[in-house]
């Protein structure tokens, strides 16, 4: 019994409080900007952020005032329009670099990887160029094919390791019972991925969603997504800082909550490439 | 799939065999075509232009001037040392602490399941928001990092840690660490998980610390994992200028400029595409043969 106690001591000392702490250097800052937000703002700066006496005027006050709703729209409908874009033009591809063997393939599987690998500002001024010959600028629709930059290669990758997750003999079985390839793929293989794609869709989802600087070069008057939204408080409330981090609060939210649903099968989802490689 | 119904049933099968795949992979490989490989090209083509978005006729030919005006440009080299200290201080950081917190994760204890879920958190956060509430954290009169380090006695008076030159990059990152280090944890949680316990009960038998079995199965264990993280982390921590964007604009004066930040900003407050373009062009560059170099290093050190 003796020896059970101390080992339980000592579980508490390493493991239990180390990870408190770091949990606490992770938690903090988001939970501070919490119960900033729900803090008085005339008491803010006098007495300090707190939780007694809550109140929810800040968040009144940020859809009231400063139009929060229409920016949660225009984020919605990109985040939206990309998850639509990234998925169906991944599925055929994905169901291809799945179960075919055609010439080319390694070559432009590494393709699809290799172009997650550029960073980002070299793609924003042409797209910038681009989108203003088009006469797109300030548009939905550039925000969606400037997010697809990085939603489709990704989407490609995550659902050929969903896929090849799923044997092949249930493909030709549905071919012997008369099915083509694309029946098959449309009636056996996609109800099979779906939660994988729901996984994919939503990863989409929360990095369009959360996306500020297209959405600040692309948009920014017409359609201004709630990131964009969100920088803008800083520099016009410079010192409101409830209004500010209900603004905060908001605009992380749809993401967070999406997030801590889908958590568990993205994050395997996503390791499980780099474990086996 | 309608050239499958073609009659002659002796050519049907190879033909739809050999175009198939092409005809499924075509929608996604062209619009990447035409949206990532084409404005890519664009850049390094921009980049060999005098284009100033304001003078829209003039795009004229100049060659590598914007290089050269660049290698001249004291500014860029700035830029290029915050870049160099910026991602050799944030990775490693990035690493260490995520690695700390993966060993951690890899115990067993009662509140595991939740704490595994709430630490990822940073990494869903909207990069905007993780702006705004460090600089609410860093607020040089109310913050609470500064009203922290009084209490405990390490400052005597607060610091305006984003205004003051000094501090700014070491403020923006430590923010960058937080926000990363979660991925680290997760990924290294999923390579220590992977590792057979059998490993470890006959390296115990045969009397080996706990030092020695992290060193000798942990770490080999591990190794590829790490690999595959830290080349992605490079990629992501190179994209993060949004986060500096917002929480300093690369300011005070030049203290916290980077080269992505250095050349959005010259795009986006100048209207100077050309040398942008040329400054994203050999960031990229620089960033290739890092990766490249890192690849060969690490393939050899972990066969």
């Amino acid at each position: 019994m003796a020896l059970g106690k101390r080992s339980t001591l000592r579980r508490i000392l390493t493991v239990d409080l180390p990870m408190l702490a770091i949990l606490t250097f992770t938690l903090g800052p988001y939970l501070w900007m919490l119960i900033t937000s729900i803090s008085r703002e005339s008491t803010l700066f006098t007495e300090g952020p707190s939780i007694w006496n809550a109140t929810i005027e800040n968040y009144t006050r940020l859809f009231a005032t400063v139009g929060f709703a229409g920016n949660m729209l225009d984020s919605l409908i990109v985040a939206l329009g990309t998850v639509a874009v990234g998925l169906s033009l991944s599925v055929t591809a994905a169901y291809a670099f799945s179960r075919f063997n055609f010439r080319g393939k390694r070559f432009l599987m590494v393709q699809f990887l290799l172009i997650n690998m550029f960073p980002l500002v070299l793609l924003i001024l042409p797209l910038f160029v681009l989108m203003r010959v088009l006469g797109l600028l300030d548009t939905h629709l550039a925000l969606i094919i400037a997010n697809s930059t990085v939603a489709i290669p990704f989407s490609v990758w995550m659902m050929v390791s969903y896929m090849n997750g799923i044997p092949r003999s249930l493909d030709e079985a549905a071919m012997t019972d008369g099915c083509t390839r694309m029946q098959a793929l449309r009636r056996v293989i996609l109800p099979l991925c779906m939660p994988g794609i729901i996984a994919t869709g939503i990863y989409i989802f929360i990095t369009s969603w959360n996306e500020y600087l297209y959405a600040l070069t692309l948009g920014g008057r017409n359609v201004r997504t709630i990131t964009v939204a969100v920088q803008t408080l800083i520099g016009e409330y410079e010192v409101q800082w409830g209004l500010l981090t209900a603004g905060g609060i908001v605009g992380a939210l749809p993401a967070t909550v999406l997030f801590l649903l889908v958590q568990k099968r993205l994050i395997s989802g996503l390791t499980q490439g780099a474990v086996k490689g | 799939m309608t050239q499958a119904d073609a009659p002659d049933r002796l050519h049907r099968r190879p033909l739809s065999r050999i175009v198939l795949p092409y005809a499924m992979l075509s929608p996604a490989v062209l619009v990447t075509l035409a949206i990532v490989f084409f404005p890519m090209v664009q850049t390094v083509w921009m980049s060999l232009h005098d284009y100033v978005l304001f003078r829209p006729h003039a795009f004229d030919f100049v060659g590598l001037k914007n290089f050269r005006t660049a290698l001249n440009d004291e500014v860029f080299w700035i830029s290029l040392r915050h870049t160099i200290i910026w991602m050799a201080a944030t990775i490693p950081a990035q690493l260490l602490l995520g690695l700390v917190t993966a060993l951690l994760l890899n115990q067993s204890f009662p509140w595991r399941p939740l704490a595994r879920a709430l630490i990822i958190i940073p990494w869903a956060l909207p990069s905007v928001v993780i702006a705004l509430m460090w600089v609410w954290i860093y607020d040089s009169n109310y913050g609470i990092a500064n009203e922290l380090l009084l209490r405990v006695g390490l400052i005597q008076r607060a610091i305006p840690w984003l205004a003051n030159p000094d501090t700014a990059l070491a403020a923006i990152i430590l923010t960058l660490t937080w926000q990363g280090f979660p991925f680290f944890a997760v990924m290294i949680l999923a390579g220590l998980q992977s590792i057979p316990r059998s490993y470890y009960e006959a390296a115990s038998i045969d009397g080996a610390s706990a030092w020695r079995q992290f060193w000798h199965i942990t770490l080999p264990g591990i190794s590829g994992v790490i690999v595959t993280a830290v080349l992605l982390r490079t990629i992501w921590v190179a994209n993060s200028f949004d986060v500096i964007f917002v929480m300093t604009g690369g300011g005070p004066g030049y203290a916290t400029h980077t080269l992505p930040l250095y050349a959005f900003i010259k795009a986006r407050t100048n209207l100077d595409f050309g040398y942008g373009s040329a400054i994203a062009t050999l960031f990229t560059l620089m960033l290739m043969v890092i990766v490249l170099l890192y690849l060969r290093r690490t393939g050899k050190a972990v066969q």
